[in-house]
């Protein structure tokens, strides 16, 4: 097994982390304080082809490995968790399933301009009735012979302020539960369809998270995804892909945490020491690292099962399970390492903390993680 | 149009280290980049060709074979094409060797490109500071110039160059070809594309030596076409104390100035 990134793939992240120094840590307090969605940086992430590193390039992506990709997640995830979840839900909801599912006609469409990142695009799953228990989805689609009519709302939707492209879930036999689920691509500007207002949350401020309304949306009959009533595993699918770029964002996050806790721990001077001759400092911070490389290697090995057209679904589990919790508790801890100062906003530290929190809930929940865990160990 | 580039690669450090025994740079442990002011011209090509698409940016650096790597960055960066020249027969030239080295090159280059309406090149490099290059090798081909240049745009057969000067900017017009020199403008460079970067690694970068410049006399290369002798470098002191006046205003400064030069019994 190996975890290397290639001498290109390693490039095209240095590339990244000094457009990152330069354009997007520099925002990220701002981005949180205002919950402000970053629009300029998806389009000069786009100018710089980062909007679809892996999509094929007859469709407007780089072409780029799908490890690489995970590694462009982590490392916009070290200077801000809103950024990096606004290329990952872009990227692994709505560009891999049209790229996944989609007819020639749907990729000319819709994937060349997503890819590019002319367009950012987003995924519509959640109900307020169906979270976790996805399958009780009330949104439906009815077919009116030549064109199909939505009706329903989503929740808790990323990107949805900005987005121009929404892949979307209803049902279109509700006698069937899961198997009556299909999957649709819908623009923003379809005649009965809306985006509501932004949530306000405790974490990823400034990414847009809105609500989506369907009164009688008409949908052309060509934007059905995939197959009729298969849209379930398009959804699941779409998820195992999903769960390894925000588990990609957990560790960037944990890393972030820890980077900047080191560099605290070397300055602040308590008892006539630096707080990092304190061997408490030492092995909490050690503690931190190991746990934080451990779920890396589990996000790598994902990705690499992903990249390898290899069954994932449990790996990606194992690594958001892992990844999400490490960076929840890393980030409690550096902000405990470095006390009041730590607390206010003069530092990332508290940023940092309630940033890694989604990570335990979006994109399936821990609770989620292990369920498909368990379910692939074959414990019932 | 076509535009070719002059690029320099240099040690990263904007404060370079001098070996104190040696009277020279420190050049071990300190990674190279594009020298900045050449990454501003190479800009200044780019937004030309934003507007006037079909614009071809080559980029030309003297040096070893591993200046090849900032050659690749400009590729990733903007330019279309690019050139290496080097030859053991031009170590040790001083500005004056070097810029007759990069002339006849751009002889030849010319000739394999179709000729160069305007040749760009950064004010200075920032690891020499000499800013005499780019000038000389304007007198060279015997091109007009214009130095301190922070944005060029195509007028007909002229060139409208927006040049920086103590007072504020001034606007020239210089007939093509002609040469430019650049400094920092107000904007930074544009960033590399993940397509550029792929491409910039597998192309070809062609070296030319010595012998594939047919009217370069070695004479005036190298160590023997360098008239400059230094007599001694040195490291200046570092000036220690002063007092820096950043009022809300220039006024509040002067009269903050005036108050402590009087305390000081100088006025």
């Amino acid at each position: 097994m190996n975890f290397h990134f290639n001498e290109e793939e390693q490039e095209i992240l240095g590339m990244l982390h000094d457009f990152c120094l330069k354009e997007v840590a520099p925002i990220a307090a701002e981005v949180d304080e205002n919950e402000r969605f970053p629009e300029e940086t998806w389009h000069k992430l786009a100018d710089m082809g980062m909007m679809g590193v892996p999509m094929p390039e007859e469709y407007g992506g780089a072409g780029l490995s799908y490890v690489n990709y995970i590694g462009v997640c982590e490392e916009l995830a070290k200077h801000c968790a809103t950024t990096s979840v606004m290329v990952s839900a872009h990227t692994s909801l709505c560009c891999w399933p049209i790229a996944t599912y989609g007819t020639e006609e749907q990729k000319q469409k819709y994937l060349n301009k997503l890819s590019t990142g002319e367009w950012l695009g987003a995924f519509g799953l959640t109900e307020p009735g169906a979270g976790t228990d996805a399958a009780m989805q009330k949104t439906v689609a009815e077919d009116k012979g030549d064109h199909w009519v939505l009706n329903g709302s989503k929740i808790f939707i990323t990107n949805a302020g900005f987005a121009n492209v929404f892949v979307v879930f209803a049902m279109t036999d509700k006698s069937l539960g899961t198997k009556g689920i299909s999957a649709f691509i819908v623009e923003r500007d379809f005649p009965g369809f809306k985006v509501g207002s932004h949530e306000k949350k405790m974490g990823i401020r400034g990414s847009s998270t809105c609500e989506l309304v369907f009164e009688d949306c008409i949908v052309p009959k060509e934007n059905l995804l995939g197959e009729l009533n298969k849209g379930f595993k398009v959804a699941m699918t779409t998820l195992d892909g999903g769960r390894i770029g925000i588990a990609a964002q957990a560790i960037g996050i944990a890393q972030a945490s820890i980077d900047e806790c080191v560099k605290y721990t070397k300055e602040r001077v308590q008892f006539g020491r630096r707080i990092s001759q304190f061997q408490n400092t030492q092995f909490q911070l050690a503690d931190m690292q190991a746990h934080v490389d451990a779920a890396r290697l589990l996000v790598y090995r994902a990705a690499q099962a992903k990249q390898d057209h290899e069954p994932h679904s449990h790996l990606a589990a194992m690594a958001k399970l892992v990844a999400a919790e490490t960076a929840s508790d890393v980030t409690r801890r550096t902000l405990q390492l470095t006390g009041g100062y730590g607390y206010t906003r003069e530092y990332p530290f508290e940023r940092m903390m309630r940033d890694a929190k989604i990570t335990e809930i979006y994109e399936g929940t821990s609770e989620v993680q292990r369920m498909v865990i368990s379910g692939w160990m074959g414990v019932k | 149009m076509n535009i070719l580039v002059c690029v320099k690669q240099v040690p990263d450090t904007t404060e370079i280290k001098i070996d104190p025994v040696k009277n020279t740079l420190i050049r071990e442990g300190v990674p190279s980049i594009v020298n900045p002011f050449d990454g501003y011209a190479l800009e200044a090509a780019a937004r030309i060709r934003d507007k006037n698409p079909d614009t071809k940016i080559v980029v030309l650096s003297m040096g070893p074979e591993q200046a090849k790597a900032a050659l690749k960055e400009c590729l990733a960066i903007a330019a279309d094409k690019a050139y290496l020249v080097s030859d053991r027969a031009f170590g040790g030239s001083d500005t004056l060797a070097t810029s007759y080295i990069i002339s006849e090159t751009i002889k030849k280059v010319a000739e394999l490109e179709g000729g160069f309406d305007a040749i760009f090149c950064g004010k200075q490099a920032i690891d020499g500071d000499t800013a005499q290059v780019g000038p000389e090798i304007a007198e060279h081909l015997g091109l007009p110039q214009v130095t301190y240049g922070l944005e060029a745009e195509l007028d007909g057969a002229t060139l409208k160059v927006r040049k920086e000067v103590e007072e504020g900017v001034e606007v020239i017009g210089v007939k093509m070809p002609c040469l430019v020199t650049f400094t920092k403008p107000a904007w930074d460079p544009r960033y590399p594309t993940i397509k550029r970067k792929m491409a910039a690694n597998k192309a070809e970068i062609p070296t030319l030596t010595a012998a594939d410049l047919p009217t370069i006399n070695l004479d005036n290369a190298g160590l023997k076409g360098s008239p400059t002798k230094v007599k001694k470098t040195f490291v200046p002191q570092k000036k220690t104390g002063g007092v820096k006046i950043k009022e809300a205003d220039n006024a509040e400064s002067a009269k903050v100035l005036f108050e402590k030069l009087s305390a000081a019994g100088i006025i």
